[in-house]
């Protein structure tokens, strides 16, 4: 993670190297793989359960939690996470077709940038932060974030590999499932509250707006590659590790934001795979 | 014989409405039942009921002699409908996979056993050969001889096929009743076969059960598919033409069994 900034072969990896032996650029890269793995992982549920837009509006959801905290004195980080899971429960919990329904998950949405908006008008000095949240700080994470971080992914990937087989199971046979016994508003409530936190996370990184890129583009590119389920899983893992650590390191040598770099690596793979798979497979 | 079903006095009420009331039916084990109707005559809710993901409002359903869901292992299921992978290249042996035990705890890790299991259940439903493909470029046959084989993991003892014909041209309809007359001949399993047209089956079927106006008749094709039956059950007059090996159910207004096929949607 740290090498030896003597290392001279060229002037791009002598700035590098200069970049990567920075706390701050170390702190970005870690908490971004950490949030890409979850994101790449639990996005790839949310592909196959087609249940994209409601992780989109848990981000926004996490906006009024975000806003909101700093009223009751709460991180921004606390109040997301307490917000999106209680939410995700709640919208799992009240079914397949709640989860799908675009108005009602429309309508959740947009009520919440509603409350957001309000927090901040009414504690006006998180003004500042508010682009952060929006937006990202990739080089604002600090060492407490990232232990919180790392805690927190690791608790939703145990909670995956609990319960993994039963939610894929769910997730491409629901009615194949549910007459096996499995219920499945308990698994999609399970899931909700993993994805919540995931979404949380993937915030910290490239922002609210942008909680889509790491979510679901990994996840999207790899199943429209990969016939298994662990190929698909590999696949949008490395992804979404590759796409975070060449945006921050870009962002390091151009100056152009990280969040920028990442959507823009991800948007033209997705262009040149889905070329791909219009005209070389049928 | 062992009784593979047992219905006695079913009544199934669904947001007020009475789906079917007062419904007897005994199966024996290793009968193929053709189980007919028209549309919203509760051909998919007796098979909720069946495989227990719905409780009968009164009455008693028993499987295999316990209640279904305790039986719910030794059933195989094939749902009405199946879709919504187009956009992944997810293969259709991922999806037998990941049905494959999949209400155990854990990660999707396919043990050797399972991968052995899915690899008998497509050669058995010959869909082996294509299995490696995305489902999402399969057409409509070979996607219902994936659907089949998952409904046979794990050799179960009844098979609950809710209208695999829909949609599918007369040659897929003939290779997919082979296949499963071939599963029931060879493991003696016990058939409950859902379909908008009797036709089809009219050389495999051991007795049909026919849905209409909320009751439920069973017995041989020629007790129950007559003019006499058939018009208790509607409530209305019906008739029952037969030509040569094939039947048609008419009322007053026209075809029954041939109105619009087999599209309404439950997913």
């Amino acid at each position: 993670m740290s090498p030896k900034p003597n290392v001279p072969i060229t002037i791009m990896i002598n700035t590098l190297t200069t970049y990567l032996s920075y706390g701050f650029v170390q702190n970005a890269l870690i908490a971004g793989t950490l949030s890409a793995v979850l994101g790449a992982i639990v996005g790839y549920f949310v592909v196959i359960r087609n249940s994209g837009f409601a992780a989109h509006a848990l981000a926004h959801i996490g906006f009024a939690g975000a806003a909101g905290a700093a009223l009751i004195g709460l991180s921004p980080l606390e109040g997301m996470l307490l917000l999106t899971v209680g939410s995700g429960v709640v919208m799992g919990g009240a079914g397949d077709k709640m989860s799908r329904n675009d108005t009602a998950i429309g309508m959740v949405l947009s009520m919440s940038l509603g409350l957001g908006t309000l927090f901040l008008s009414l504690y006006s000095s998180f003004a500042g932060q508010a682009k952060s949240i929006l937006f990202g700080e990739i080089f604002g994470v600090s060492q407490d974030q990232i232990i919180k971080m790392a805690i927190l992914s690791v608790m939703s990937l145990g909670a995956l590999a609990i319960f993994s087989r039963r939610l894929l199971f769910a997730s491409v046979q629901p009615r194949l499932a549910e007459g096996r016994g499995l219920s499945l508003s308990a698994l999609s409530m399970a899931f909700m509250a993993v994805l919540a936190i995931s979404v949380t996370l993937a915030s910290q990184i490239v922002g609210i707006l942008l909680v889509f890129t790491l979510v679901i583009a990994p996840a999207g590119i790899a199943l429209r590659l990969c016939r298994s389920f662990w190929s698909g899983i590999l696949v949008s893992v490395v992804l979404g590790v590759i796409a975070v650590w060449t945006g921050i390191l870009l962002d390091c040598m151009t100056g152009y934001p990280a969040t920028f770099w990442i959507t823009a690596i991800f948007f033209v793979i997705y262009v040149l795979v889905e070329g791909y798979c219009r005209f070389f497979t049928k | 014989m062992t009784s593979a079903l047992q219905i006695a006095d079913l009544s199934i009420s669904l947001g007020g409405n009475t789906i079917l009331s007062g419904v007897n039916a005994e199966i024996a084990a290793g009968e193929f039942i053709g189980i007919f109707g028209p549309n919203g005559a509760g051909k998919t809710t007796l098979v909720r009921c069946i495989i227990g993901t719905l409780a009968p409002t009164r009455g008693s359903i028993k499987v295999l002699g316990i209640s279904p869901a305790q039986a719910a292992r030794q059933v195989g299921y094939m749902p009405q409908g199946h879709g919504g992978f187009d956009a992944t290249a997810l293969s259709a042996r991922a999806l037998v996979e990941a049905a494959c035990d999949g209400d155990r705890w854990g990660i999707p890790w396919t043990s050797r056993k399972s991968r052995q299991e899915v690899d008998r259940v497509l050669e058995v439903t010959d869909a082996a050969r294509y299995a490696k493909r995305p489902f999402s470029v399969l057409s409509g046959g070979e996607r219902q001889r994936v659907m089949l084989a998952q409904a046979l993991l794990g050799d179960p003892r009844i098979l609950v096929l809710d209208e695999p014909l829909a949609s599918l041209d007369p040659k897929n309809q003939g290779l997919l009743i082979e296949c499963v007359a071939r599963v029931k001949e060879r493991t003696n399993t016990t058939v409950l076969f859902v379909a908008h047209d009797m036709n089809p089956l009219m050389n495999v079927m051991d007795r049909v059960m026919y849905l209409a106006g909320g009751g439920a008749a069973l017995g041989k094709l020629d007790e129950v598919i007559t003019s006499e039956s058939l018009s208790r059950l509607y409530g209305t007059s019906i008739e029952v033409v037969r030509t040569q090996n094939r039947v048609f159910v008419v009322s007053s207004e026209g075809n029954v069994t041939e109105t619009e096929c087999a599209h309404h949607d439950h997913d």
